[in-house]
């Protein structure tokens, strides 16, 4: 993914911080998705998504706000089923099942649904404060 | 004129959103792997910035890195509980600065009407 400019202000760095929670988030909804799905050989079943964060920092304002670096999948071995009755069942009558954990995703969404929260909340006191500051009179 | 009108306030008030801006930095980086939380030494930066400094290099040489209570496994520093707690205190204490400002340009405000 491209890598962006550095944030120039307050609202820059929750913005981003926002879209980059959005994008774990909706990382672990395609895995829960994905959680049931099973594939006809280890190549071709489905392995979880993880959003991986890098810091994104500007010297001179001393802001650092968070990006998305590249959106990866985990390495982790799918579950074989010997299955012989299933369609997708290949000539050993073995399948792949997705290594999900939905427990795991579950927590994943719970955590990024909360710090989405706590960046609106900082913003919204850093913004009550800017209109404040505005408003002296 | 400004300086001697608004005395330590002005000069106060630049870094307490400087520090919001860096508390807000660490509550996004929360997740960050390596990630390392920053705060300013409010006193320090304050002391810098009126015997002349800059908003830039005083907040830079009043950085200090947080010592985790818990060191987690991917270096991140960030501990939520306490960045929320520090942003609240800096928030309180901005607005607490911007009242004292008001109160000072009410009160040349009154002195100019006369009354």
């Amino acid at each position: 993914m491209p890598v962006s400019a550095p944030p120039t202000n307050i609202f820059n760095v929750v913005q981003r911080g926002m879209s980059a929670q959005m994008v774990r988030m909706n990382a672990a909804a395609s895995n829960l998705a994905n959680a049931g799905s099973v594939a006809g050989s280890e190549e071709e079943a489905y392995r979880p998504l993880r959003a991986v964060f890098a810091e994104d920092s500007d010297r001179r304002t001393g802001l650092s706000s968070v990006s998305v670096q590249s959106v990866t999948r985990a390495d982790v071995a799918p579950v074989k089923r010997h299955e012989p009755g299933h369609p997708l069942a290949d000539a050993n009558g073995d399948i792949w099942a997705s290594p999900v954990s939905e427990t795991a995703e579950m927590v994943e969404m719970m955590e990024s649904a909360r710090q989405y929260q706590n960046l609106v909340e900082a913003m919204q006191t850093a913004k009550q404060l800017m209109l404040d500051t505005m408003r002296m009179k | 004129m400004s300086d001697r009108l608004f005395g330590i306030h002005g000069a106060a008030l630049e870094l307490r959103s400087q520090r919001m801006g860096m508390l807000t930095s660490n509550i996004a980086n929360a997740a960050t792997p390596g990630y390392k939380a920053k705060d300013i030494d409010f006193a320090a930066a304050l002391d810098a910035r009126v015997a002349g400094a800059d908003v830039a290099r005083s907040t830079d040489a009043a950085t200090r890195y947080r010592v985790p209570v818990m060191a987690t496994m991917d270096g991140n520093t960030v501990e939520l509980a306490n960045e929320q707690m520090a942003f609240a205190e800096n928030a309180v204490a901005y607005s607490a600065t911007l009242s004292f400002l008001e109160g000072r340009v009410n009160n040349i405000k009154r002195a100019l009407k006369g009354d």
